[in-house]
Formats: C-alpha cells, sequence, structure tokens
C-alpha cells in the first residue's frame, strides 16, 4: 500500500511539473526575447526607436516608425475586409443557412483555417499582386492592400468560428420574442441577435487582429519590403514581422542590429499577448453572464 | 424608407454571398495550387534528391527534414501536453493553478511565429548550442515543440473533462487507485480527442515556416543526424519562391505540403467520428 501511494506520488510530482511547461515556456521566451532586445536601448533611446523615421544598420539608426506603420495599415486594411465579411458568414451559419450549406461552408473554414502560411503567401505573391497591378496602375502590385487582402484570407477563419459560438449561445427566447412583435428575419438579426452577441464578435476580432500582426510569411512575399513611410494602401511597406524575417540574416549575433531586430520581436509580441488577454477575458465573461 | 420585406431580401442575398465568397477563395487557392503544382508532383519527385541547386529534380531532403522536425516536436510535446492535461482533470481542483496554465497556454498559442524564431535562434541555437547543435534539425523541432504545446495541452484538457464523472466513481467504487482510474477510464474514453489535438499539433508543426527560417540550411543533401542542419518542405518552399529560383519546383513542394495537411486534418475528423461513435456503443 505505502508502495503504491509512493508511486502515486511520484507520478503527482511529475505530472505538476509538466502542468507548469506552459507557463515555464512563456516565462524562458520573455527573459530572452527582453535579454537581447532591450540591450539597444543602450544605445538608442525608445522614442528614437519607436518613433525614429530612418532604419539604416550599416550606420547603427534604428527608427522602427515606418515598421510600426506598416504593420498598422496593414491590419486595418485586413480588419476593413474580413470583419463584415466574417460575421456575416458566421450569421449565415447560424440564422439562415440550410443543412447542406452549413455542411459545406464549415469544412471549408476549417480547411481554410489548415492552409499554412507560406502558401497563402505564394498563392497572392502570383495572383493578388497581379490582380491589383492593372485596375489600380501600379508599377508592382506588392502592396500594403495586397497583404491586406490575404491576412483578411487567414483570419476569417477565427473571426467566423468565434463569433458562430457567440451567435449560436444567443438564447432562442431573444430571437422568438423579436418575431412575436412581427419583425422580419433580418430586423432580428440585425437588432436582437448581433447586438446580444457583440462580446464575442469582439472577442473574435480582437484575436483576428493579433493573428494579423505578428503573420509574417504571407505578408513578406507580397508587401514589396521598402523601409520608408507607407503613405496609403496602395503604397509598399515593410512589417515588424517581415523586417525581421528579411534583415536576421544578415545580423552578426550579439551585435547593435542583432538587438534591434529582437526589439522589433517585442512590439507584437506585447501586443499580441494584450490582446488575447483580452478577447479571452470577453469570452469568459460572456460565458458567466449566462449561466 | 425600404420596405422591412425587402431589406429582409437584401440582406439575405448578402448573407449567401459572403458564404459562397468563402467556399470560391478556398477553391481558388486550393485549385491554383493543384493546377500548378500537378504537372511536377510525381514519385520521383518525392524520392528523388535535387539537382542543379533545387531547380529540378526532387525534393526528398525537405520530405526528410520536415518529417523529422515534426517528430522531434510532437515527442517533446505530447508527453508533456497530455501529462499537463491529465494533472490539470485529475489531480487539482479548478482553482488558481488551472486558471493560470489555461491563460499562459492561450498566450503561448497566440504569440506570433516569428517571435518563436527569435526566441528560437537565442535559446536552442546559441544559449544551448553545445546539446543540440546549434542551427540543427533538433533546434527547429524543439522550437516547433514548444509552439504546438498548447495545442496539445487545450485538446486533452478539453477531452478529459468530458470523461463521465459516474464511470470515475464506479471505478472508485470498485476499488481502483487514482492511477488505475485514469489508465483504464479517463485515457481510453479521452483517446480520441487526445489523438485528434496530436494530429491538429502535427499539422501545424509541418505548416510553419516563420520559427525555424533561422536554423536551416539549403544545402541538397539528405541530414544524417539531427544534430545536423537540414532543410523543410516550408522553408524550401520560401526560399525558391522569394529568389524565384524555380516556380515549378515551388508549386511541386506546394502541393505536397497542401497534400499532406489536407490528409492530416481529414483523418483527425475520421479518426475522431470513429472512436467516438465506439465508444458511445
Amino acid at each position: 500500500m505505502g508502495k503504491r501511494l509512493n508511486l502515486e506520488n511520484t507520478i503527482r510530482g511529475i505530472l505538476l511539473l509538466f502542468s507548469t511547461a506552459a507557463l515555464v515556456i512563456l516565462a524562458i521566451i520573455v527573459v530572452f526575447l527582453f535579454k537581447e532586445g532591450l540591450m539597444l536601448f543602450q544605445h538608442t533611446s525608445v522614442t528614437d526607436f519607436l518613433f525614429g523615421h530612418k532604419w539604416i544598420p550599416a550606420e547603427n539608426i534604428y527608427g522602427a516608425f515606418p515598421f510600426i506603420v506598416s504593420t498598422i495599415l496593414v491590419t486595418l486594411g485586413a480588419l476593413l475586409i474580413s470583419v463584415p465579411l466574417g460575421i456575416s458568414c458566421a450569421v449565415f451559419l447560424v440564422e439562415i443557412s440550410p443543412r447542406w450549406a452549413r455542411e459545406l461552408v464549415r469544412p471549408a473554414i476549417e480547411l481554410l483555417a489548415g492552409i499554412p502560411s507560406i502558401i497563402y503567401g505564394v498563392f497572392a505573391l502570383i495572383i493578388v499582386v497581379d490582380v491589383l497591378r492593372v485596375p489600380f496602375n501600379l508599377a508592382t502590385g506588392e502592396t500594403i492592400l495586397a497583404a491586406s487582402i490575404i491576412l483578411a484570407i487567414m483570419i476569417l477563419p477565427i473571426i467566423i468560428s468565434i463569433s458562430q459560438d457567440s451567435i449560436d449561445s444567443v438564447p432562442r427566447i431573444y430571437r422568438e420574442g423579436s418575431y412575436a412583435m412581427g419583425a422580419t428575419d433580418w430586423q432580428t438579426i440585425s437588432k436582437v441577435v448581433v447586438p446580444s452577441a457583440r462580446r464575442g464578435i469582439i472577442a473574435g476580432v480582437i484575436l483576428g487582429c493579433g493573428r494579423a500582426i505578428g503573420e509574417t510569411m504571407a505578408v513578406v512575399l507580397v508587401i514589396g519590403n521598402v523601409e520608408k513611410l507607407p503613405l496609403s494602401l496602395l503604397d509598399s511597406g515593410e512589417t515588424l514581422t517581415s523586417a525581421i524575417l528579411l534583415e536576421m540574416g544578415e545580423a552578426v549575433i550579439g551585435s547593435l542590429h542583432y538587438n534591434a531586430l529582437f526589439c522589433l520581436g517585442i512590439i507584437p509580441f506585447l501586443i499580441v499577448l494584450v490582446l488575447s488577454m483580452l478577447s479571452s477575458r470577453l469570452i469568459t465573461k460572456r460565458v458567466s453572464r449566462f449561466e | 424608407m425600404i420596405h422591412p420585406n425587402t431589406s429582409d431580401k437584401i440582406a439575405k442575398i448578402w448573407l449567401w454571398l459572403s458564404a459562397l465568397s468563402i467556399i470560391l477563395v478556398l477553391l481558388s487557392i486550393l485549385g491554383y495550387v493543384f493546377i500548378m503544382g500537378a504537372g511536377s508532383l510525381s514519385v520521383s519527385f518525392i524520392l528523388d534528391m535535387p539537382t542543379n541547386n533545387w531547380r529540378e529534380g526532387g525534393i526528398l531532403p525537405a520530405i526528410i527534414g520536415s518529417l523529422l522536425v515534426v517528430i522531434i516536436a510532437l515527442s517533446f510535446a505530447t508527453p508533456i501536453g497530455v501529462g499537463a492535461a491529465i494533472y490539470l482533470t485529475e489531480f487539482t481542483k479548478e482553482g488558481r493553478l488551472t486558471k493560470t496554465v489555461r491563460i499562459a497556454a492561450d498566450s503561448l498559442n497566440a504569440i506570433p511565429s516569428i517571435v518563436f524564431g527569435l526566441f528560437g535562434l537565442a535559446f536552442f541555437v546559441f544559449y544551448l548550442k553545445d546539446y543540440t547543435g546549434g542551427p540543427s534539425l533538433l533546434s527547429a523541432g524543439l522550437t516547433l515543440g514548444f509552439m504546438i504545446l498548447p495545442t496539445i495541452i487545450r485538446t486533452s484538457d478539453v477531452a478529459m473533462r468530458t470523461v463521465s464523472f459516474s464511470e470515475k466513481m464506479e471505478s472508485y467504487g470498485l476499488g481502483a487507485t487514482k492511477l488505475q482510474t485514469i489508465k483504464n477510464i479517463v485515457l481510453p474514453e479521452a483517446f480520441p480527442g487526445i489523438i485528434t489535438g496530436i494530429i491538429l499539433g502535427m499539422g501545424r508543426a509541418i505548416g510553419e515556416t516563420a520559427p525555424i527560417i533561422f536554423m536551416v540550411s539549403l544545402n541538397p543533401v539528405i541530414p544524417k543526424t539531427i544534430f545536423g542542419s537540414g532543410n523543410t518542405l516550408t522553408t524550401q518552399l520560401y526560399y525558391l519562391a522569394m529568389e524565384g529560383i524555380s516556380m515549378d519546383v515551388a508549386f511541386g513542394t506546394a502541393l505536397t505540403l497542401i497534400t499532406i495537411i489536407l490528409i492530416l486534418n481529414y483523418s483527425a475528423r475520421k479518426m475522431n467520428n470513429y472512436f467516438s461513435r465506439n465508444l458511445r456503443r
């Protein structure tokens, strides 16, 4: 008996260790990212880094502002396309879709979520870039808009699946109340269902936004990678993530350039962490309110 | 003022179109890759060595590289992830620990893949250089293992939470110990969910590029050990497309990759259905 209890305690100990692994890994990532990144600030001030317009590694000038603006523009562009489309699609699946259509669209969304980002990138590099070039009369289609379009497609599955869960959990009695007042389907959807599900929908949009900010491969192939301040969606640009990817190969380990690239990584890391916590708060609060 | 019935009709058309557009987008991406890649894909494309610096021939080294990093990632993340889920569901009550682990797993899951790349470079490639062999397949596999850990924790956790409470109580009632109950009731019943999580993690690991892009070399040779450098399907695809080396080989590689992912997704769904049907009986 004593032996058995011993075994159980040993296993309990090991499993406890495993259960903290996610936490430990998160901590190690923070330590290594910040240890390498923050070294930059012995040379460059935080304001110069965040708001400097020039990024010239050869002269040790590291201003990340153009990358930050590109990242913001690309993300806003992606949200502009995917939020209306994603919410409509979620509403369609829950409220008006016949069974056969649902059984077609749901797997399609799952597949879309499973396609590797590099394949989205290659597709965008050949098709999206070319499609944009002609109507906008551009020298090159490699623009912020091209990156936004492909990111919009990539984050659609997240926005749809989370909004869909949230719309699904709106109590049926809300809808029935609305119909009883003589409202049409659309009036019920737009005035009752979507407003009641707004927390979950916002959570989905926030998660999608985080994904867009952090995405690298699909963006780097189509955005043109020009280190200047973009002024419109039709300019080329370079995001935080694509700058890291493109320059790490040339950066000497331990050099200021290397530290600066880690610093570029800290920005999306922190933003995405905050967004992820925000969205899980929204989702859990909604659940507890209905229970 | 538009009549409510008219706006209802217009809105419904818009909703149908939004769903249709999703299908069209998916079909155009898949269709395009299939059409462009089908010409290069063949048995010899998969089993041959590349020639002329990846411009012609096959992609065998990349396939072996992908296989190896996925195996390393899974052998790290599966025991730890499943073990963590067992602890969270069977050994503790809902409380501070479970909440913290869930937040940590969600945060880990949200971290941008290029940040994992930076971290892997600093941690596995330089800090643990003596153990991992620097920019090796082992470093790449472990970085991916860190990345898919949350997927495996969360899916196993959910699977174990759905194990019926009364069956567990019956097991204890028959005098079984905690370990026996876990082994005989919890793990078998949660098995389909756990497997689905592992397959999902596998799909994610095989499709990621950014976390391992700083750890691969483009030498067209078969990797001999996991401590040496190698190449994967995704990283090779990136170089082929970015440098414009050979779009034919690039699309052949893309088609190979997408076929693997489709098979994984399909088998995850089938397996889940199969097991849940058989267990319910």
